[in-house]
């Protein structure tokens, strides 16, 4: 490769990399601005000062309920995400090591539900949940998302490539498969766990659909149900909705930037796959 | 001896049981409460009696606001696949080759998928694309004399997919990057080698005879994770075009539309948003299966 090249295709991707940043630059330079400063036709590059009070004002303001909403996003994202983990885990680790006659059909019925991508059955699902009340309800926004035919399938991948010797040695000590499966098999699969745990965790964090489905009462809105309903109403307060937005994608950068090498593994794994 | 099976049977059951009793109840329940529903007259009830037998099906099938979506859908899908799958590729190159800040690079291609779709959508709603003079994409024309242009309001021209599909690009790319550079790491140096013993020059040859054909398995799967992806688009649409006076006419996806049918302020049809819901599910999932067929599932490995 000539240097003239390499000059260019760096170049080329400092360029890029700028243009990927500047929608984080408008989140955070409109969110310390004052509306008038956001509405003024005179671009400014940053507010004259920094406008905390936007932050205080999202949080004493009645009208949306952004404390609650950003509260019901972090438990709705770590009980699915523990959940999840739990169970598709489990069901993966016993689709991929016990041998059991009907194991093929159940890996069948896991498989065949990977057809249809659940956004796509929303209107059934959301006639099921509130027939079984659980509109506006923690269990409506928690449950339905607990089960994930593809989180299962790669942890049956991944513990069909699991070292078989660990588990013979955890039997011979005389533990059961439970015990095999919590104390030796888990402990040593960190890395994979943390992987989906991430994924699993953002994705939760920023789903919309069903949100917007399920939580009819405000009480029970996540905070990208509440950011959606700032962002649609007549006339909106621009530098609180801001505040509001930057707000709510602090938890994920931060986990970004602490999990990153998990994240990606995360994406490659189940990418490739999904 | 004869302990073991039933033990292994406990066990299976133990272990995969709660998962698939999860399964059942929340994707097969619905699926065929779905089917039944959708031959009912189910307007704002669940437990319908006026059975209509294909008559949801023929009413959506020759529904215009049905067939637009699947138009606006393919539209959507035409655009975004191939410039994701392009730019995708052309920046994990670029990304695998670069020397120095690589890891910085990385990171700031792939830190858009931190951020949710209704926070892309607001940026790009009210503050990139927005149509009044203190838009940030109307600031810079301004500064050419240029007059502010109404991005998400102009059908004619629909200058609306440029905010829609810009939203999306910046949001996915980094994934999709990800993905391809992570093939990339897996192309075994001999090959580049004995390219260049073969004499092919570097560059678009070897880009054209090694690299791509080594990509194959990736690429099939991010074509059809994209396509998917786009089938189910709903969050930046819903958020960007509609607003508290509705939703406007035109750039309505499939699911945009079954939200408003099945549970827009009209009125909830539940018959004619299960049969739409059917409808999708079958399209979807022929697509899926026919990459199957091609590829066999979950192979998208690059072996």
């Amino acid at each position: 490769m000539s240097r003239a090249g390499a000059v260019l295709r760096w170049a080329a991707l400092v360029v890029a990399a700028a243009l990927f940043l500047l929608p984080f630059y408008l989140l955070i330079r409109n969110g310390l601005a004052t509306r008038e400063e956001i509405t003024s036709p005179q671009w400014t590059f940053l507010p004259a000062e920094l406008h905390w009070e936007n932050v205080s004002a999202l949080f004493a303001g009645t009208e949306v309920p952004f404390a609650r909403s950003l509260l019901n996003s972090a438990v709705v994202a770590v009980l699915q995400t523990a959940g999840e983990l739990l169970l598709c885990s489990a069901a993966g680790y016993g689709l991929a090591r016990i041998p059991y006659r009907h194991s093929g059909k159940a890996l069948g019925v896991v498989v065949a539900t990977l057809l249809v991508p659940t956004s796509v059955t929303f209107v059934p699902s959301f006639v099921l949940v509130s027939s079984l009340g659980w509109l506006s309800d923690l269990r409506g926004l928690v449950v339905p998302g607990l089960f994930s035919a593809l989180n299962t399938v790669l942890f049956r991948q991944f513990f069909l490539d699991f070292p078989g010797e660990l588990e013979d040695a955890g039997r011979i000590d005389g533990l059961g498969r439970w015990g095999v499966f919590r104390r030796i098999v888990l402990p040593n699969s960190t890395g994979f766990l943390a992987a989906i745990a991430a994924i699993t965790f953002i994705g939760s964090w920023n789903s919309f659909l069903w949100p917007l489905v399920i939580a009819q009462d405000s009480s029970s809105w996540t905070v990208q149900v509440a950011l959606s309903g700032l962002l649609t109403a007549q006339n909106p307060q621009l530098n609180l909705l801001f505040a509001a937005a930057a707000i709510s994608i602090l938890p994920i950068v931060l986990l970004f930037v602490g999990l990153q090498r998990y994240l990606v593994r995360g994406v490659t794994e189940t990418g490739v796959n999904g | 001896m004869s302990t073991r099976p039933r033990r292994d049977a406990r066990d299976f059951w133990l272990f995969v049981g709660p998962l698939l009793l999860g399964l059942i109840v929340f994707s097969y329940v619905p699926i065929g409460w779905s089917l039944y529903l959708s031959f009912f007259d189910a307007r704002n009830t669940v437990t319908p009696e006026v059975f209509v037998g294909v008559g949801n099906y023929t009413a959506m099938l020759t529904n215009e606001a049905f067939l637009s979506s699947l138009v606006t859908f393919s539209a959507f899908a035409v655009a975004i696949v191939p410039l994701t799958y392009v730019a995708a590729l052309a920046l994990a190159l670029a990304v695998d080759r670069v020397k120095f800040a690589k890891a910085f690079f990385r990171s700031v291609f792939f830190l858009p998928f931190a951020c949710s779709y209704v926070v892309a959508a607001l940026i790009w709603k009210t503050s990139l694309f927005s149509g009044v003079n203190y838009g940030l994409v109307n600031s810079v024309l301004g500064a050419f004399g240029i007059d502010p242009v109404a991005w998400t309001g102009t059908a004619d021209p629909p200058l609306y997919w440029i905010v829609l599909i810009t939203a999306r690009l910046w949001l996915q790319l980094g994934f999709y990057m990800l993905l391809f550079i992570a093939a990339l790491q897996r192309i075994p140096d001999r090959l580049y080698e004995a390219a260049w013993l073969d004499g092919a020059k570097p560059g678009w040859q070897v880009f054209r005879y090694i690299t791509l054909p080594q990509l194959r398995g990736t690429s099939v799967a991010v074509l059809l994770l994209l396509l998917i992806n786009a089938f189910q688009a709903f969050d930046e649409f819903y958020n960007i075009l509609g607003d508290a006076r509705g939703y406007p006419p035109y750039g309505r996806p499939p699911l945009v539309y079954l939200y408003y049918t099945a549970l827009g302020s009209g009125g909830q049809d539940l018959g004619r948003g299960s049969a739409g819901a059917v409808i999708l599910s079958v399209l979807i999932a022929v697509v899926t299966l026919v990459q199957g067929k091609v590829l066999g599932f979950g192979k998208g490995r690059d072996r």
